[in-house]
């Protein structure tokens, strides 16, 4: 472990939770100067289509933090997620992923696109599909040697299908795995580079309730354990809210960021809504928002109606 | 173009003397090394377009080499750069049409194939004196490939080989994943376009063989086999390649020793290949699936995630 980038851990862990920030061995690239954060917004704003989608966003994610991009259908979730990978500029503000510009580092990202599922026929297994996270965009076929290369290559593939508890069906077609089991070999392709950031967009869409936590705990458990930052678009917070850092909640064109507890409640969400808002808390510790002009975002399902579920 | 008028060799069950026999025709020797070059290189492009469900694409683009060919005859060229130039010229084509949208437009594609057909038709009722009519260049032929025309297809076969090896990996990558692949720099939309250029090239080379209507059995059925065999990557590929070779030459023996056309033995051993490996898959799936009801409860996925959240 390199000691600068321990104590650029230590130093850039600003939110209550405490984030052991555990490396392994190769993983430690040296980013940039400092106590950098992972991903600083300063004042940013996006124009899609001359409109301005939300303005004034300010975010800092400092390493092994995991933060949920939360907000109503519409309102640019996803296109933070692209800002971040430098597929979209900016209009205003500053960007900084990884201490660089947008798009310059994205070596070190793994990125899982919103929910995209392999057609049943697709003969190709899920540690193939696994493997093209690590060498896919490498030029040429490998060569049908043994080398010490291949032995490290595969190593590292059944270590992070290990990882994700996808070993048992990692040799079937992909096309043939459940919706669970599939998200879970993204993850791992995702994870296969051992990036310092994870962008993942709604990745408990249309997974089943069992699934939506085992997938959910996985990622809490990828983020914690092996310290990789982790910022989750997601329409439903339930899921994952005990294991969440920080929130920014998108909405109306602007934003508020800050602990779940901070953020997820009838006053953050009546002011940034401009309009009345309650804010649930069911006895589990779900929270349940109601009174907002669109339907329930932070819901278990976008079509049930509000307050009668969690 | 079959063997029909004349009287059919011998079949002897002696395979030395029989192969001795066949191979002392230099159009016959001419006709394995062509069979052979054009296989490999159908059996690789062919397994990409199955794996991209491009099969509309590389249908249309068969049937473009048909008025290809007819054009170049009428011109008074060598087929060979008929189905070339027009094969490759259609793929820029299908690429240019499809713009920036991540599936070719199947409306478009067809459009393009109907009114080249239309062409090709017409070319052959100019050219009266194409003999045989339009039926060699629509179902294939094996009589009188000459050497020069087996030099060409070497050379675009090893061309397109290269081309495939050097962008295999990342091609693979854009074709089942394109959205992560693109967010890891692999340049997907200009791996589409190449890729269809070589299916161009490809099915130009197989439309000499098992003829236009025919490039199918080269193209598609060896790869969907193969893939129907086995879901490794490196298997299904090189098992893709040994069934296009093994259905090129057992077709090529058979039309020898027959008075029945070449693209109708080939289509029938890849199709009789492909039919054996689904009927063998559904047997071991029905196996496993007696086996593993009485080994596993249903419901095991979600009693595994459940313990994954509470953990």
């Amino acid at each position: 472990m390199n000691p600068m980038t321990k104590a650029r851990e230590a130093v850039t862990h600003t939110s209550g939770h405490t984030a052991p920030g555990r490396r392994r061995g190769g993983h430690d690239t040296a980013t940039g100067t400092g106590n950098e954060p992972v991903v600083a917004l300063r004042a940013a704003a996006v124009r899609v289509g001359g409109r301005t989608l939300w303005s004034d966003v300010d975010l800092r994610i400092g390493a092994g933090e995991f933060t949920a991009v939360l907000g109503p259908n519409g309102v640019g979730k996803s296109t933070m997620v692209k800002v971040l990978l430098g597929a979209l500029p900016t209009a205003a503000g500053e960007v900084r992923v990884l201490g660089a510009r947008p798009g310059q580092a994205n070596e070190r990202i793994g990125y899982l696109p919103q929910r995209r599922s392999f057609d049943a026929h697709l003969r190709v297994r899920g540690v193939d599909v696994v493997r093209m996270g690590l060498d896919g965009d490498r030029w040429g076929i490998p060569l049908p040697f043994p080398s010490a290369r291949r032995r490290t290559d595969r190593a590292r593939v059944d270590e992070v299908i290990e990882l994700v508890g996808a070993s048992a069906y990692a040799h079937r077609p992909i096309g043939q795995c459940s919706g669970g089991e599939q998200q879970r070999l993204l993850i791992a392709q995702a994870l296969v580079r051992r990036p310092e950031l994870l962008l993942l967009d709604e990745p408990l869409d249309s997974l089943d309730l069992p699934n939506q936590s085992g997938v959910a705990a996985l990622i809490g458990r990828i983020c914690h354990q092996e310290g990789v930052s982790v910022v989750m678009v997601a329409h439903d917070v339930n899921p994952i809210l005990h294991h969440l850092d920080q929130v920014i909640y998108l909405a109306e064109g602007g934003a508020a960021t800050g602990t779940p507890a901070e953020v997820i409640t009838s006053e953050t969400l009546t002011r940034l809504y401009g309009t009345p808002v309650e804010v649930l808390r069911t006895s589990a510790g779900g929270l349940v928002v109601v009174g907002r002009p669109e339907p329930p975002a932070v819901h278990t399902d976008r079509h049930e109606i509000p307050g009668e579920s969690a | 173009m079959t063997l029909a008028g004349t009287a059919a060799p011998a079949w002897s069950w002696n395979l030395v003397t029989d192969f001795q026999d066949m191979w002392s025709y230099p159009f016959m020797v001419n006709a394995f090394r062509a069979g052979a070059v054009v296989a490999v290189v159908c059996a690789v492009v062919g397994w990409f377009v199955v794996l991209r469900r491009q099969t509309f694409a590389a249908h249309t683009l068969s049937a473009v080499a048909f008025p290809g060919a007819a054009g170049a005859l009428l011109l008074g060229l060598g087929a060979v750069y008929g189905y070339f130039t027009l094969c490759v010229a259609a793929a820029l084509v299908i690429a240019a049409l499809r713009g920036g949208g991540e599936h070719e437009d199947s409306a478009l594609t067809g459009t393009v194939q109907a009114f080249l057909l239309a062409s090709g038709f017409l070319f052959t009722a100019l050219y009266r004196g194409l003999l045989e009519g339009p039926q060699s260049i629509l179902f294939g032929t094996f009589l009188g490939i000459t050497s020069s025309q087996v030099t060409v297809l070497m050379v675009v076969g090893a061309v397109v080989l290269a081309v495939l090896a050097l962008i295999g990996r990342p091609l693979l990558f854009a074709s089942v994943d394109p959205e992560v692949a693109r967010g890891r720099g692999v340049p997907v939309r200009a791996l589409s376009v190449v890729f269809l250029v070589l299916l161009g090239a490809a099915t130009a080379e197989a439309s000499q063989i098992t003829g236009t209507l025919l490039v199918f059995a080269l193209m598609v059925i060896p790869a969907a086999t193969a893939q129907v065999l086995t879901a490794r990557p490196a298997l299904s590929l090189a098992l893709t390649v040994l069934l296009a070779l093994a259905a090129t030459w057992l077709g090529l023996t058979a039309a020898y020793y027959s008075p029945y056309p070449l693209g109708f033995f080939v289509t029938t051993i890849a199709f009789a290949g492909y039919v054996l490996a689904l009927g063998g898959r559904s047997l071991r799936e029905m196996r496993t699936r007696t086996r593993t009801r009485t080994l596993t409860r249903p419901g095991a996925d979600a009693v595994s995630a459940a313990r994954e959240a509470a953990a």
